[in-house]
């Protein structure tokens, strides 16, 4: 409250013209500089926009006919903005860059001494430059104030104002416009960083989303990879007592065989005979069960096994065109000893360069026959329901790389939904009814290809249309990366 | 002069199964078994049983303390006439090299086919007599 008795007391007095006229010119720097700094913090990606208030604003300001903004790259100027004329000086403007900064000594002495540079009179000052004295008429100006655009290592650019008459600019004119240039420098450092960071934001993001995928994978694999030993460390586990129950149950099949020899001597009242007769046949049957189903789990429990990878035969050198053709050969010949009337198209599509590999041949070979297999599967399930007209086809094909070799399994069967594509590798998972598949393929395929031979193996399939498998094998393939196993 | 069949198993129940099923030949005295559930009492029981009785030695690989293959070549210096047929779970071939390489004539998996012991026991007992 102690100040508003002064501030009540003030009377309005009119201000002389010459004061109110340099008020308003320094009120219409100040939103000129504020209305620059408004558009370098909306458009912090180029310095198009920025330019061209640039010159807008420097040309009003200092009552100026024109402005151009140069920018020097490489020791040439550019044309970065300019206040539109003409058409036809518009043009000339236009044609004169870029321009060899040593070509033109007025520019020259503007970068080299890093200051504003005037020239009073074009038609005297541009005498011996034909090019600039044309664009000096054709665009009506008589003289020009050159601003350089000074940045932390020296000049990056000159503004460029022009007036109608001839003779210096007045001393605050030149002062403002360095002003902008100032401006102009802080907009292209802040354009430059910007496109940095944003470069650099996007190869970080590249780069992690790269790690990411790896990750992924490695998670994946580590994932399988202690599945797979839980895996055989269970079916060692369940192996001694399932011999057991195997031998057991086939010498209790004998034992009851000759139980009913020893009985058909004996003589019973005919009640107790019909009793003894179904009670003995009976019981055979539940052992034949037994000897049944034990044999199924011994043959899952042999899969499970075969996770642990001991005996996986021996690592030589082999034809991947061959390995391929008797893989696909064998494939055929077991489906069709399984089912005589099965038919497919099969289509070889061999690279010659594919060559020779080190790798454990008996496991690539398991590989290749349970791709197959599997694609033999996806086609006899279409052929379920499409028409008449489905033709089935199974094509292997073999790529080489550089350091590498591709190995492709494409059928067009029923393909695979992408929620079993997530599981698929997981051991015991299956999608075929119990009994008529153990799950452990896949899983098993995995182990050998990422595992045994530091290869990927990939699928493409689209529901109903296809499925293609891509197994990629390094060509220094199992050597260094097979630790597992025995000596 | 009865003939011997040792066989060398940690787990008991492997004595019933082959006393069933050979119970025939046992009954009738053909030959007789005899069973060590370690290494070590195979190894006494191979050196106790006079010379030419015992014809065949069956013996498990995994055992607890001395495993089938450590027990091999203990066993054929002490009998060196007594042939040593092992019989593992894993027939891969890497166990299989190693079992001929300590020594073994032979090797079985598990589950036992006991048609294929069969012709083994019986080929023995043609030779000792």
């Amino acid at each position: 409250m102690l100040g508003s008795g002064y501030m009540g007391g003030k009377t309005q007095q009119p201000l002389p013209d010459s004061l109110e006229l340099q008020l308003r010119e320094s009120l219409e720097r100040e939103a000129a500089t504020a209305e620059i700094l408004r558009v370098i913090a909306s458009s912090p990606a180029g310095f198009g926009p920025i330019f061209a208030a640039i010159a807008e604003r420097s040309k009003k300001l200092v009552n100026g006919l024109s402005t151009a903004v140069l920018h020097l790259k490489n020791d040439t100027l550019h044309l970065a903005a300019f206040t539109r004329r003409s058409e036809v000086a518009d043009a000339t403007l236009i044609s004169l860059f870029p321009l060899k900064l040593s070509d033109v000594d007025w520019y020259e002495r503007t970068i080299s001494e890093a200051r504003p540079v005037q020239i009073e009179d074009c038609e005297l000052g541009f005498a011996g430059l034909p090019g600039l004295l044309d664009l000096s008429r054709k665009r009506g100006f008589r003289s020009v104030a050159l601003i350089p655009l000074l940045g932390h290592s020296g000049s990056i650019g000159i503004i460029s104002v022009t007036r109608a008459e001839t003779g210096n600019f007045r001393e605050e004119h030149i002062r403002l416009l360095r002003t902008f240039a100032d401006q102009a420098v802080i907009a292209i450092e802040n354009a430059r960083l910007f496109n940095e960071v944003q470069a650099r934001t996007t190869e970080l993001a590249q780069s992690l989303e790269n790690l990411r995928v790896a990750q992924d994978r490695l998670v994946q694999t580590e994932k399988l990879a202690s599945l797979g030993q839980l895996t055989a460390g269970i079916a060692h586990e369940i192996k001694n007592p399932l011999n057991f129950v195997n031998n057991f149950s086939a010498l209790s099949l004998e034992l009851t065989d000759e139980l009913n020899e020893v009985l058909k001597q004996a003589t019973f009242a005919e009640k107790i005979r019909a009793e003894v007769d179904e009670l003995s046949s009976l019981l055979k049957e539940n052992l034949e069960k037994v000897v049944q189903h034990g044999k199924r789990a011994d043959s899952i429990v042999k899969n499970m096994l075969l996770h642990s990878r001991e005996g996986s035969g021996e690592r030589r050198s082999a034809d991947i065109n061959a390995l391929v053709g008797e893989s696909l050969n064998l494939a055929y010949h077991g489906a069709r000893a399984e089912k005589s009337a099965f038919n497919i198209t099969l289509k070889r599509e061999l690279d010659p360069d594919a060559g020779i590999i080190d790798l454990y041949p008996q496991e690539i070979t398991r590989v290749l026959l349970n791709l197959i297999s599997n694609g033999f599967y996806a086609v006899t399930k279409r052929k379920q329901t499409a028409g008449e007209g489905f033709e089935p086809t199974l094509c292997a094909s073999t790529r080489s790389e550089r350091d590498r070799v591709e190995i492709r399994i494409r059928d067009n069967g029923a393909g695979i939904p992408e929620e079993v594509k997530e599981k698929m590798f997981n051991p015991f998972f299956t999608t075929k009814p119990a009994g008529e598949g153990t799950g452990l393929g896949l899983s098993i395929c995995h182990d050998i290809i990422v595992k045994q031979h530091g290869g990927s193996i990939d699928v493409a399939t689209e529901p109903g249309v296809f499925t293609e498998f891509i197994v990629t094998l390094p060509r220094i393939a199992a050597a260094q990366i097979h630790t597992g196993g025995k000596k | 002069m009865s003939f011997y069949v040792l066989v060398v198993d940690d787990e008991p129940d492997l004595e019933a199964l082959f006393r069933q099923q050979f119970r025939r030949d046992l009954r009738t005295g053909r030959f007789r078994m005899e069973f060590a559930t370690s290494a070590p009492t195979a190894l006494r029981r191979a050196v106790e049983i006079r010379e030419a009785s015992l014809i065949l030695i069956l013996s498990d690989i995994n055992m607890p303390g001395m495993t089938g293959l450590e027990l091999l070549p203990v066993v054929r210096a002490a009998r060196p006439d007594v042939p040593v047929i092992m019989i593992t779970a894993y027939g891969d071939a890497e166990t299989r090299r190693r079992a001929i390489e300590h020594g073994a004539e032979g090797l079985l998996t598990k589950p036992i086919d006991f048609a294929l012991l069969r012709q083994q026991i019986d080929a023995r007992l043609e030779q000792a007599a």
